[in-house]
């Protein structure tokens, strides 16, 4: 076996598997709290892979030369406009829609995710979008021929990716919002009776997890450079994969599963075949399902009769 | 297994995570009897009644019921955890039949298809016969509906017969539901709170109509209830729950005169309550 | 609140001010900014416009739900939008009598006084009739969300295309064994999540439908990758539609002495499709009287009162799964045999977008609404060929705004009568 490429290939699997943790966040809370899977989500992860590049394109038109200064900028804006995406399809297409039938609230998730996509194909265009590369510089472990590399966009990624994790933990755990967020997900009844506003900490929810995919969607851009209106298609499907594999509810369950699948995916490629490398993931997805249903760290589910 | 007796419950223990719900639960269901469970709300009644009907696996402890015809007595948690096949509904093919709390009908769909749900493992389900229209498959679609029509009348529910079960006043949909699981052709029937949310008369109703199913249908019933004389009217064998574990059993008068049901239901006192 | 007498349109003015700023923050940067390179080409009338027309949706909608006019209207819609499901008395059936004929003949006759562009139009817009009713079983009656529908379309339609090509087997016996292999992969796929909790279900067959595109497009060797494969055309017995006979046979055209024409094989594939589409909908409307039909649509009800009754909710929704599949793979041989070719482009999400989307709005359940739905949604883009850019973008809209208002479809289908025999 080549080290090198075991190691190259860890290293990246860490880079994805932080990608697909911080998507699989926005899943997680969502189907913890209202229980039904958005399938929307991968696709505000691919609006906010644009709102980046806009927002970098709009930065340096105006003249901004300190690249730091536009990161920190676009990562605010995309979180910001993204957020609100977030609470806007939650207010349009799902609120209406508590008490429906239970299909009706997918159906229309499967609805705006169509939209999402069409939206962002008319407006901007069906061709390939990109960046220019931002942050050059490499760490580089071995000699000239052999060696593992990490990029600084992917320590970048990696320390994201953790720093968001660590902070959305601290809220849930330690605020008052994050107490009402888990009142609301183990009785939503209940809280509401106490006088919690459980409409606002479902829309609370909405925005977190947009702003989580957000984060993904800017450092994604600034790692790959290139995306399209499609992207958030399978990439959603993936980090749904992560959800389930940590245990779907569980928050560190879903920064878990991102990081394995992540690991297993980038393993698979760099010692099997790329080309079937989505196949692969999705086999772990309907693997996980069979084996272990809640996941890692999630709770196995009791019936309500 | 007692000969006399249709079910019988040994040291059934249900836990939820930390929860213990049910604890050492033991008892018996005659056949033929009515049997009524009771107890304060939160005493594990209706997980009992899940553990019964194959909704929940219990954590420790054994159901058996009398085989049929017979046949060796059959382990309710044996049929849920079948590999690959198994389940609640082997359970109620097994011939318990049940009701439930919050009423489950099929609300969408007419009374008689509710009932007819109901026989599906009685009726001819080849596809082909179906859409070819074979005599077999009509012959038994017609018993079917004869059959439903048969439980509509014992439940005086006839001229309802072509309407949505949803749209039935709340009484009726009660009635309707216990005749839906008569249909499945069952040997134990289990009524959780049939008479909860109706008024005097129709509980009088309700009795007379449980005690019918028995001394006509020979169907034995499990029942679960909060109303005091209904229980103590028709039962002949009354199990008291509290905190999960059985204090009480015995006929209405020995369960009314029993000194742990009435500190279960009127509480008990100060110093008791500390001593416990 | 029918006390307002006169409406007040100080709240709903506020609501449309908020309605428009978030309107601007949601639709500016991606509408108003267009990336071009790396640059940004600004087309800023675009969010002001979108913006207005939502904030003045919003406002319309405020005002009206404050008017007399407007309550009785949302009065109404509620009530339509939950029942709307009646049981027939059994005496309605009469019209039938002379409807089914009527569309029958006018079915029958189309094809000779149709041109070549629109009988094709007619192909597919009854392959989607197809797939339609076969989504309808297991979205609609079975109340299971299959959102990789495509995959078993595809499978019907590569089944013969590689069929062909490897095992020699022709049009007949794809129409027969095509509907199988495509139960079988919803056997296979269906039977480990149909054992879990429903939602899972959905989520799993996206991946599906995307992973059978993968690898139709990936298999080079077998597949044909991106460039497809070719599909023979239908032979009607032994006789071949070509101009020419390749196996030495005689060709159509010549055996009835006529001119050789390429309309011919269409004629004779609606022809068929036409038969298949009407025993179709035959037997789905006896299905929903037989006990097969009567399991799915009260696990669509209740899950656990099914298991109650004896039913075993895996294998029943084991058999809806497959019998939408098979539908699905059937439709696939037409859409092969019709195009006379397939590649994966053919067989990707927005394929089983737009068969959810006739399913929806037919009336999640209903046959006569599926038909209509998917007549009315192939047919129509092809009139309004201008719009084709916003199709998706009309079917997304559409799914979200039916299951606000009309979360059971535009048809609801009648309950069956039963009568005691006396």
């Amino acid at each position: 076996m080549d080290w090198h490429i075991l190691g190259q290939q860890l290293v990246n699997g860490l880079t994805l598997g932080s990608i697909y943790g911080l998507i699989a966040i926005g899943y997680t809370m969502v189907y913890g709290i209202i229980g039904m899977i958005n399938f929307a989500h991968g696709d505000v992860y691919m609006i906010s892979a644009y709102l980046t590049a806009i927002s970098l394109a709009v930065l340096s038109a105006f003249g901004v030369e300190s690249v730091p200064f536009a990161i920190v900028v676009t990562l605010g804006l995309t979180m910001f406009i993204t957020g609100v995406y977030g609470w806007s399809i939650e207010r349009v297409a799902y609120r209406p829609l508590r008490g429906s039938t239970r299909l009706a609230p997918l159906i229309s998730a499967i609805g705006i995710s169509l939209l999402l996509q069409n939206y962002v194909q008319v407006a901007q265009g069906a061709r390939n979008q990109g960046i220019p590369s931002l942050i050059d510089g490499v760490f580089r472990v071995g000699n000239d021929k052999d060696f593992v590399q990490m990029t600084h966009v992917q320590l970048l990624i990696v320390i994201a990716s953790f720093g968001a994790m660590a902070g959305l933990t601290w809220l849930i755990q330690r605020t008052s919002l994050g107490r009402q967020c888990r009142a609301t997900q183990q009785d939503r009844h209940m809280a509401e009776i106490l006088g919690i506003n459980t409409d606002r900490i479902i829309s609370t929810v909405f925005v977190i997890g947009a702003a989580m995919a957000a984060i993904a969607g800017t450092l994604v851009t600034l790692n790959y450079g290139s995306f399209d209106f499609f992207v958030g298609f399978v990439t959603g499907i993936k980090a749904f994969t992560a959800a389930v594999l940590g245990g779907i509810g569980s928050l560190p369950g879903a920064m878990l599963g991102g990081i394995l699948l992540g690991l297993f995916e980038s393993l698979f490629s760099g010692f099997v075949n790329t080309d079937y490398k989505d196949v692969f993931s999705f086999s772990v997805l309907v693997l996980v399902l069979i084996f272990r249903p809640s996941g890692l760290l999630g709770r196995p589910e009791v019936e309500k009769v | 297994m007692d000969p006399r007796n249709l079910l019988e419950v040994r040291n059934l223990t249900m836990r939820f995570g930390g929860i213990v719900a049910n604890n050492d639960v033991s008892f018996d269901v005659a056949q033929g009897s009515i049997t009524a469970l009771i107890g304060p709300n939160g005493a594990g009644k209706t997980t009992v009644f899940n553990c019964l009907t194959g909704f929940y696996r219990a954590s420790e402890g054994t159901i058996h019921l009398a085989g049929d015809q017979g046949c060796a007595p059959l382990e309710v948690g044996g049929l849920l955890s079948k590999p690959l096949i198994g389940g609640s509904y082997l359970v109620a093919r097994a011939g318990i039949a049940r009701t439930f709390q919050n009423i489950r009908l099929f609300r969408e769909m007419s009374v008689v298809e509710n009932l007819l749900v109901a026989q599906h493992n009685h009726l001819d389900r080849n596809l082909l016969s179906g859409a070819l229209g074979l005599r077999r498959y009509r012959q038994a679609e017609r018993d079917g509906i004869e059959r439903a029509f048969h439980w509509l009348r014992v439940m005086d529910l006839e001229e309802d017969a072509n309407r949505l079960a949803g749209e039935l006043p709340y009484g009726r949909q009660r009635r309707l539901e216990i005749a839906r699981a008569m249909c499945t052709g069952p040997r134990l029937v289990c009524l959780d709170e049939p008479a909860a949310g109706l008024n005097p008369r129709e509980k009088a109703d309700l009795a007379e109509r449980i005690q019918h199913l028995r001394n006509e249908h020979r169907v034995t019933v499990l029942l679960i209830e909060h109303d005091m004389s209904l229980v103590m009217g028709i039962s002949e064998h009354i199990v008291v729950l509290d905190h999960g574990e059985v204090i009480a059993a015995g006929d209405p008068q020995e369960v009314k005169n029993s000194p742990a049901v009435i500190t279960a239901y009127l509480g008990a006192d100060d110093d008791e309550e500390g001593a416990a | 609140m029918s006390t307002h007498a006169s409406p007040t349109f100080i709240r709903p003015l506020r609501e449309a001010g908020v309605t428009f700023v978030l309107a601007l923050i949601v639709f500016g940067p991606i509408s108003g900014l267009v990336l071009d390179g790396y640059s940004i080409e600004p087309h800023l009338g675009r969010p002001l416009l979108i913006a207005s027309i939502v904030a003045a949706g919003r406002l319309l909608f405020g005002v009206l739900e404050q008017t007399p006019f407007g309550q009785k209207l949302l009065a109404r819609n509620a009530r339509k939008a939950s029942g709307g499901v009646t049981v027939a008395r059994g005496d309605e059936y009469k019209l039938l009598y002379f409807v089914v004929p009527l569309v029958i003949a006018i079915g029958v006759t189309l094809p000779f006084v149709a041109n070549k562009y629109w009988l094709g139009n007619l192909i597919l817009a009854l392959i989607y009739v197809l797939l339609g009713l076969g989504l309808n079983i297991v979205v609609g009656l079975a109340g299971l969300l299959d959102l990789g529908f495509v995959a078993f379309y595809a499978v019907g339609a590569y089944f013969l295309a590689l069929g062909a090509q490897y095992l020699d087997i022709g049009f007949w016996t794809a129409l027969v064994c095509a509907p199988m292999l495509a139960a079988c992969f919803g056997a296979v796929l269906g039977f480990p999540v149909l054992r879990m909790h429903g939602d899972y279900l959905a989520i799993v067959t996206l991946g599906f439908g995307e992973i059978i595109r993968l690898v139709l497009n990936n298999w080079l060797d077998f597949t044909g990758g991106p460039n497809g494969a070719s599909v023979p055309a239908p032979t009607i017995f032994g006789l071949e539609f070509s101009r020419i006979a390749k196996q030495g046979g005689t060709p159509f055209h010549e055996f009835f002495g006529l001119e050789y024409s390429s309309d011919y094989k269409l004629m004779f594939t609606y022809l068929v499709l036409l038969v298949v589409v009407l025993l179709m909908v035959r037997f789905l409307t006896k299905l929903r009287q037989m006990p097969m039909g009567r399991a799915w649509e009260a696990l669509r009800e209740d899950e656990i009162a099914c298991r109650s009754l004896g039913i075993n909710h895996v294998i029943v929704k084991l058999s809806a799964f497959m019998m939408g599949a098979m539908t699905g793979g059937l439709a696939g041989v037409f859409f092969a045999t019709y195009q006379g070719f397939v590649n994966p482009t053919s067989f990707n999400f927005f394929e089983s977008a737009l068969i959810l989307a006739i399913v929806v709005l037919g009336g999640l359940g209903s046959t006569l609404g599926v038909i209509i739905a998917a007549l009315v949604l192939t047919l129509l883009p092809e009139v309004l060929r201008e719009f084709a850019d916003y199709r998706v973008l009309a079917f997304g809209a559409l799914m979200v705004l039916m299951m606000i208002w009309r979360p059971r479809g535009l048809i609801r289908p009648k309950r069956p009568h039963f009568a005691p025999e006396v």
